[in-house]
């Protein structure tokens, strides 16, 4: 059974928001999702400052078995990356909602945020899919 | 891996197993319409007998001409032993290496090539080969244009001295991928992709700038000042490269300030025979910051479950089976046995050996040129120094001069004319080691005797304007 904290937003695609209450969002990928990649190896995180439309894809996670796009929940700017996850990727096995994060971005839209699954409706979507 | 053949009653067995009485009741999913019933078209069946007369017959026709031609593919002396070696069912007839574990004598081989391309080009990474040259030149275009991060342009500048048949190969496959191929005229005097005048040409942004060294004409490019002002442009440089060259020229790894970021080229020169056009096998090398983008197989070395050391391919996250639509490449494959000849070849020859060659077909074709040039109206097109090939203009139609050396079984070179009518009528010829003296003397009195004899015969009058 994976971990979903309550305090955090989701998307149907395994990604979580967590909103900081200043117009920015910081993103990753859920337990659910690390889980099922497998062992990351690379991640490739998007351009600081690339403008980007909710569904976007923005980054790729590859694994030794598959390679995943990331999507963009909202429309924004990309205002900050994980570095460290260049050189240490497994970090978003290990710990995918705080360490783990991959980016941080300006939200456009506000409302946008409404949208977004809460914990319990990602883990009904989770429980569909499996 | 040995061949093992099953017998009627395993067949019956498996099938017993899986539920089906025949082998064609599992194709029961394809519409009847579907199904081709025979292959009417096709004429009956020769023996082995008649078709072994026949093809004898037919290789009768095949000369044995003494070969003045390069362009691209490159006769060179093969040591008995590569195809010796490269012709073992081991290595003639092993599969694809997707299953590790069987395969880690084809892996090796793979890594060792890689190895061996990774010393000649001084770069960081090779793949496990392409098709050819000119597809490895179209892979390393897309693969520039995806990587620069810097220049969002998908503008590349080609040089006119590149090959023309990779010019048009790289036009069809880059065309309808939105890539725009910039062409950048040649010096008329040295021969060669100017660096004073490239700035004018280059009309812009560009993703990536292409620099083919030695270049179609045999001349020298200045790599150094080439490659600088590329990556003054945020432009990625692109170097198309002759193997057997780089044992002397300064390799791609170490142009300018920073070195060239791709390599590429045709394998053909090492081991492989000119064989009517192929097969051959393409290169492609990469600095390893750009890894992740390099399309095509890659061997691996790495430690198993109990910490012995093997082989593998690895970072498959680029490929199709796993990436589909967004792979680095449709290409999903490797030319495997001409790069275990390719691999055998240099192992045998020896950075030392490919030197030697290297040397010689330099002072050859020195040589060559110099005694053609003393026959009247033949003079080098260009002033630069060149590697193993020079460009010469000549005092009659190429056609013709070309079909009257031929009927003394001499293939004297590559005809210009066509592919740069500016140049016309024009040759490029090549020596390699394997033109001797006398195969060189031969040439140049046959093509002496040829030109004075046109001189003397009597044409009819042409007007004196």
């Amino acid at each position: 059974m994976s971990n979903t904290p309550d305090d955090l937003k989701y998307t149907k695609e395994h990604e979580w928001v967590r909103d900081k209450g200043d117009g920015t969002i910081t993103v990753g990928i859920t337990d659910h999702a690390q889980d099922a990649l497998g062992d990351l190896v690379f991640i490739e995180l998007p351009e600081v400052g690339r403008q980007v439309d909710a569904g976007d894809a923005c980054a790729v996670v590859e694994s030794v078995k598959a390679a995943s796009d990331i999507y963009s929940p909202v429309s924004g700017e990309v205002t900050e990356i994980n570095e460290a996850l260049v050189d240490a990727p497994e970090t978003v096995n290990d710990d995918p909602y705080d360490g783990g994060w991959m980016f941080k971005l300006r939200v456009a839209d506000a409302s946008q945020l409404d949208g977004l699954l809460d914990a319990t409706a990602y883990e009904s979507v989770v429980a569909e899919e499996s | 891996m040995p061949f093992i053949p099953h017998t009627q009653e395993d067949l019956a067995a498996m099938l017993a197993v899986m539920g089906v009485e025949r082998i064609d009741d599992l194709f029961g999913e394809i519409p009847p319409d579907l199904l081709v019933d025979g292959l009417p078209a096709i004429p009956p069946a020769l023996s082995e007998m008649e078709i072994g007369r026949l093809m004898q017959e037919r290789s009768r026709q095949d000369g044995q001409p003494l070969c003045f031609i390069g362009a691209g593919a490159y006769e060179h002396h093969i040591p008995a032993a590569v195809w010796q070696i490269a012709t073992r069912g081991e290595f003639y007839s092993a599969y694809t290496p997707y299953q590790a574990e069987a395969s880690q004598g084809t892996l090796q081989v793979l890594y060792e090539f890689q190895s061996m391309m990774t010393a000649l080009t001084g770069l960081d990474v090779s793949n496990a080969s392409l098709y050819d040259g000119a597809s490895a030149l179209a892979e390393a275009v897309l693969m520039a244009v995806r990587a620069n991060r810097k220049c969002k342009s998908r503008r590349v500048l080609v040089p006119r001295a590149l090959h023309p048949a990779y010019r048009r190969t790289l036009r069809t496959i880059v065309h309808n991928q939105g890539i725009e191929l910039v062409e950048i005229p040649f010096d008329r005097s040295g021969g060669h992709t100017a660096p004073e005048q490239i700035e004018a040409f280059a009309g812009g942004e560009f993703a990536a700038l292409v620099i083919n060294q030695p270049n179609f004409f045999g001349v020298l490019e200045e790599i150094d000042a080439l490659t600088d002002w590329a990556h003054q442009r945020s432009a990625l440089v692109i170097g198309v490269v002759n193997p057997v060259a780089l044992a002397l020229l300064s390799p791609p790894g170490v142009w300018g300030q920073t070195g060239a970021d791709i390599a590429c080229g045709e394998a053909q020169p090492l081991g492989m025979p000119l064989a009517s056009g192929g097969p051959y096998a393409g290169f492609l090398c990469c600095k390893q910051a750009l890894v992740r983008q390099l399309p095509g197989r890659i061997a691996g070395r790495t430690l198993d479950l109990e910490g012995n050391p093997g082989f593998t391919l690895t970072l498959q996250a680029r490929e199709q089976h796993i990436r589909r639509s967004k792979a680095t490449s449709n290409i999903c494959t490797n030319q495997g046995l001409l790069v275990t000849a390719a691999t055998i070849h240099m192992a045998l020859l020896g950075a030392e050996g490919l030197e030697r060659v290297a040397k010689a077909c330099h002072a050859n074709t020195k040589k060559l040129g110099g005694m053609l040039c003393e026959v009247p109206g033949i003079e080098p097109l260009f002033d630069r120094p060149v590697f193993h090939e020079k460009a010469l203009r000549l005092p009659a139609p190429a056609a013709d001069l070309l079909r009257s050396v031929a009927a003394h079984n001499i293939l004297g070179g590559f005809d210009l004319g066509s592919d740069y009518p500016e140049l016309d009528p024009a040759v490029l010829v090549c020596a390699t080691e394997m033109r001797t003296d006398e195969d060189i003397t031969t040439y140049a009195q046959e093509l002496a005797r040829v030109v004075e004899t046109r001189s003397r015969t009597p044409y009819p009058v042409r007007p004196k304007i």
